[in-house]
């Protein structure tokens, strides 16, 4: 199980990194909130993985660490306020220069 | 306390010219002149206490955690220091009063003044040398100021920069040797260092220190080869060439290599290195100012060879030595800076510099041709003056040293071919400016300044005539204790200006002789010297410096190609660059626990979670089904925090997904909808081998992790969630109590996210596109009835089971950011649904306005346990019998998760409904809203 858990999650990063790296910036945009899925999923996964052990007191055993949850919970929170900015400045973007690509529309890094 | 006056008056007490402006120069003048008074007056109070043996110390902690603190103390070097920088700034500052036209602005020259006079006693008084540092920086920048106070000549500036540049990189070497030196010393309090000055001349990096430290004594005291910028810092008005190149920034360097004489001297490195130095700075020094024309540049010269002189003798470093260099520095001082006046005076008098105009002035100016050959005496050495005395106490030592064993002879030698061509050019100086003929027309026709202005001059050459008449009572208690502070051992100063006929007199016979020689033959040694025009050290520095910032445009161009693209790849290769050596030093990334097997849910979701995510990266040119991709992936994360326990995550995750993929096709309507161009082969290749790189490490580092052991500190949360913040939901009771600060702070982030969005949207002149992606134009209903339908009959749902998460969020999973969302989402549905218009005519809250509530909320419920003498959010909790509800359970917490629900409401309807906005008559188009 945690070699499955830890494949995904460096599959995740590694497709988020590919779409950093993109010349537009929707794509990054998108990147950039897969990536912060990915970063979620490895804080969480801090805490170890534990199955039926949610941490509500008295219902079960032995409880999930509760700490990262707690971690990632706010995380989530400011991880939409993130892409939410960055996707604003990127229409804004388009509104004020016309074009979408994230650098000087001459070189050859911009597809 | 006093002693620090010493210092903080000039320091604060430049504002004082600032803050006169207006006033006439005068007062400015007095005022500015009352600062140095005031330092005089303390420094003699204490006088008595430091030549009795005592030194007198201040100790202000300061930053203690680096070592740095403001320790000054007053032993017999600062004081002769303190002496010359305030007994010659009083001078400077009367002088300048008369120098400065009126066009030149006195009050900023006043405040540089000051504001270089409080670095210097800053260097010469502190205890600590990390401070002593810091003000040695302050006089590079003062002095920048300084010379370059004429800004609208580019000399002044270029002299300026040239200055700023050489000791600025000197003051940096100097750091360097200043913490190597602290640090095998343990301290950075100056006794401390030289009660460990025998560790330090043994340790390993003793030649690095000392190598460093000379290297910031060296450029400060413009020796060999760092001579070049001292001449053309002589653009400076002159008041600050005969402050700055007589008595003190020059002499700093010095200053620096006395004072660390007991710490760093002795050793053969040492004696070799600042002999070596000083003598060839002596020789050079004395060459160029006979040959050059302004009267300036002969100065600036003569001060660099004299000050070789004194290098040499500190070098040489026997008491005597000692005794010889600190005379100098009191002499030098003197008459160094009364030349620097009368040249400012001959040039403010007949309007030029130069020698080759200037002739036979005496006739018309004969006070200042009086004084100036007095002072000039003393700096070739002509007996009775006190310049006399020094340079044969230095001729005398150079004769006595054996430091270059069967060579030693090549010393006396060299200094009195030195002493020579000081003779030659203290008699240019006076014969062809005085003398040589009939006064030839000049652009100014001159006579004697007004007598303030040359009483500067006066008392500096009574004070030479003084001192070379009666050395012992004038100055033998100053030399003692001066002396007694560089060599640590006691000391009984000799001073007389007759020694019999011995060696040295017979060296000055015929370095004066010589002298008078080489000034009559001045002539073939300019004819020599011409060959040699086109070196300037201006333009070889300029040359230096275009080549350095050539050299580095460069390369910056290389490296910042305005590619985004190209810095973040940068970045992440040199993540991999890091992380791969150490990974690679683990042994084995697999830690002792045991691995859980895979059930069949857990590999479905993870293959769909694969699956979207490749789908996400490999379709991103066709936008809308990447973002589609994405919400797969979204939706499995969730799923794979229920499935991992953490229900509170799965549902947050979930809701965000919601609102974010809607948010995110709202932005697609103003973006192209496919990217056209691809990227070439050979790019896409380098991204997916840095993206396979990227996560092979996160991947082998989330293994490691997983694999190892958990050791937490939860347990303390888990034991105390009930007992202490009353909730059984440990996450929340961990969001809104124990970590409830940090919350706060979440919520604070949040709510400035939403606010700089509102702003971003401000006058935001969107592309709209007419059509579809393949052309086809918009439907023309845009309400349709099923989803106006679904909507209405959501939204009170919606709301009852937010208020039903958001009330059981202690206890249960749900809370207050979950709640929010809930309630968001069904709202920006209503949006969807029935467009702007419609919900503003039924609904029209000030999103804002709740969004401030809701962090302002938080903010009290945290403020409100100071009611109770608690700290900052302690939580409060007991148990009510609700109506209806039963016994239910009221804690502050639930106040505080209250304003979390609101701001989480507030900003993302805000972020959501001004962007939805944007397609409609409201759309946000001035400043507010």
């Amino acid at each position: 199980m945690e070699t499955l858990y830890s494949v995904t999650v460096g599959i995740l990063t590694a497709c988020s990194v590919f779409l950093i790296l993109r010349g537009r910036s929707f794509p990054v945009v998108v990147g950039i909130t897969m990536l912060s899925y990915a970063v979620n999923l490895f804080l969480f996964s801090t805490g170890r993985l534990t199955i039926d052990g949610a941490p509500i007191l008295g219902t079960s055993d032995s409880y999930a660490d509760p700490l990262p949850q707690a971690l990632v919970l706010t995380a989530i929170v400011i991880g939409f306020a993130m892409t939410a900015y960055s996707i604003i400045l990127a229409v804004r973007t388009r509104g004020e220069v016309g074009t979408d690509e994230v650098s000087d529309s001459n070189s050859e890094d911009n597809r | 306390m006093n002693l620090l006056i010493i210092i903080m008056a000039p320091l604060f007490g430049a504002l004082l010219p600032l803050l006169l402006k207006q006033t006439p120069r005068l007062i400015k003048t007095g005022v500015t002149l009352l600062i140095p008074l005031t330092g005089i007056a303390i420094l003699l109070s204490y006088a008595p206490q430091t030549l009795s043996g005592d030194t007198p110390k201040h100790f202000i902690e300061w930053l203690p955690s680096i070592g740095l603190d403001f320790a000054i103390r007053l032993d017999g070097l600062s004081l002769l220091f303190c002496s010359l920088i305030l007994g010659i700034g009083v001078l400077i500052i009367g002088y300048a009063h008369y120098y400065l036209s009126y066009e030149d602005d006195d009050s900023r020259f006043y405040a540089c003044l000051l504001l270089f006079m409080a670095s210097m006693l800053g260097i010469v008084m502190a205890d600590n040398i990390l401070l002593m540092w810091a003000f040695w920086e302050l006089t590079s920048i003062s002095s920048f100021l300084l010379i370059g106070y004429w800004f609208h000549s580019s000399d002044a500036r270029r002299g300026a920069r040239m200055a700023l540049a050489t000791t600025g990189a000197g003051g940096l070497a100097l750091l360097a040797g200043l913490l190597i030196i602290g640090n095998i010393a343990g301290s950075y309090q100056f006794d401390d260092i030289v009660a460990s000055a025998e560790a330090i001349k043994n340790h390993e990096y003793y030649t690095a220190a000392l190598v460093l430290l000379l290297l910031g004594a060296f450029t400060k005291s413009a020796q060999f080869p760092f001579q070049f910028w001292l001449p053309h810092a002589m653009a400076a008005p002159t008041p600050v060439s005969a402050y700055l190149h007589s008595a003190t920034m020059v002499k700093a360097g010095i200053f620096l290599l006395a004072r660390f004489h007991p710490v760093m001297a002795g050793t053969e490195l040492w004696l070799t290195t600042v002999t070596v130095t000083g003598l060839i700075t002596m020789l050079v020094g004395a060459y160029f100012a006979l040959l050059k024309h302004d009267l300036k540049g002969l100065l600036a010269f003569s001060t660099v060879s004299h000050l070789g002189l004194i290098c040499m003798l500190l070098g040489i470093g026997t008491q005597a030595a000692v005794i010889a260099a600190m005379f100098h520095i009191i002499n030098h001082a003197c008459f160094k800076a009364a030349l620097f006046m009368t040249a400012g005076i001959i040039d403010h008098e007949s309007g030029t510099r130069d020698m080759r105009k200037l002739q036979g002035l005496m006739g018309l100016m004969p006070i200042t041709a009086t004084l100036a050959m007095v002072v000039a005496a003393s700096m070739a050495g002509i007996p009775p003056f006190n310049g006399f005395m020094s340079k044969e106490l230095f001729l005398a030592q150079a004769a006595q040293q054996h430091l270059f064993g069967g060579l030693s002879w090549f010393v006396p030698v060299l200094a009195t071919v030195g002493a020579a061509l000081s003779v030659a050019y203290s008699i240019r100086f006076i014969h062809d400016v005085f003398f040589n003929g009939e006064y030839k027309e000049l652009p100014k026709k001159p006579h004697d300044p007004p007598r303030m202005m040359s009483a500067p001059v006066a008392l500096l050459a009574l004070l030479c005539i003084a001192i070379g008449l009666a050395p012992m009572p004038i100055v033998s208690e100053l030399l003692n204790s001066a002396v007694t502070a560089v060599t640590h051992s006691q000391t009984e100063v000799k001073l007389s200006l007759w020694h019999g006929f011995n060696i040295p007199l017979l060296m000055s016979a015929i370095a004066v002789v010589a002298g008078i020689l080489i000034y009559i033959a001045r002539d073939q040694l300019f004819t020599f010297n011409r060959q040699f025009d086109g070196q300037d050290a201006k333009h070889n520095f300029e040359r230096l410096v275009q080549k350095a910032s050539d050299t580095s445009s460069r390369l910056f161009d290389k490296l910042d190609t305005g590619s985004l693209q190209r810095y973040m790849a940068f970045v992440l290769i040199s993540v991999i660059v890091i992380l791969l050596p150490s990974l690679i030093d683990i042994s084995a990334i697999t830690g002792s626990s045991p691995q859980q097997s895979i059930d069949t849910v857990s590999m479905v979701g993870a293959i769909v979670l694969i699956g979207a995510a490749f789908g996400t990266a490999t379709l991103h040119r066709n936008r809308f089904v990447m973002l589609m991709m994405l919400s797969v992936v979204g939706l499995m994360v969730s799923l794979a925090f229920a499935h991992f326990s953490a229900p509170d995550l799965a549902m947050t995750q979930l809701v965000v997904e919601v609102v974010s993929i809607i948010l995110m096709i709202l932005a697609l309507f103003f973006m192209p909808q496919k990217t056209n161009r691809a990227s070439s082969g050979h790019r896409v290749f380098r991204d997916i081998i840095i993206a396979s790189f990227i996560g092979g490490i996160v991947a082998t580092l989330n293994f490691a992790i997983l694999t190892t052991p958990a050791e937490s500190i939860s347990d303390f949360f888990i034991a105390n969630a009930k007992t202490g913040g009353g909730g059984t939901n440990v996450v929340n009771v961990i969001l809104v109590d124990f970590r409830g600060f940090d919350t706060l702070g979440e919520i604070t982030v949040l709510a400035i996210a939403a606010a700089g969005i509102h702003k971003l949207l401000n006058k935001l002149k969107p592309f709209m596109p007419s059509s579809d992606v393949d052309g086809r134009p918009w439907h023309r209903i845009k309400h349709p009835l099923m989803l106006t339908n679904v909507a209405n009959l959501v939204l009170p749902m919606a709301m009852v089971v937010a208020a039903y998460i958001f009330l059981r969020g202690h206890n249960l999973p749900g809370g207050g950011f979950i709640a929010g969302l809930i309630a968001a989402s069904a709202m920006i549905l209503q949006y969807v649904a029935n467009g702007v218009d419609w919900v503003k005519e039924r609904f029209n809250v000030n999103y804002q306005s709740l969004m401030s509530i809701g962090v302002m909320i938080a903010a009290l419920t945290g403020l409100g346990s100071w009611l109770f003498n608690k700290p900052f959010l302690t939580s409060w909790f007991t148990y009510l019998d609700w109506p209806v509800v039963g016994k239910w359970e009221f804690a502050t917490a639930l106040l505080f998760d209250l304003g979390v629900f609101l701001t989480v409401i507030g900003a993302t309807m805000m972020i959501l409904s001004n962007f939805g906005k944007m397609t409609t008559r409201h759309r946000p188009t001035h400043e507010g809203n």
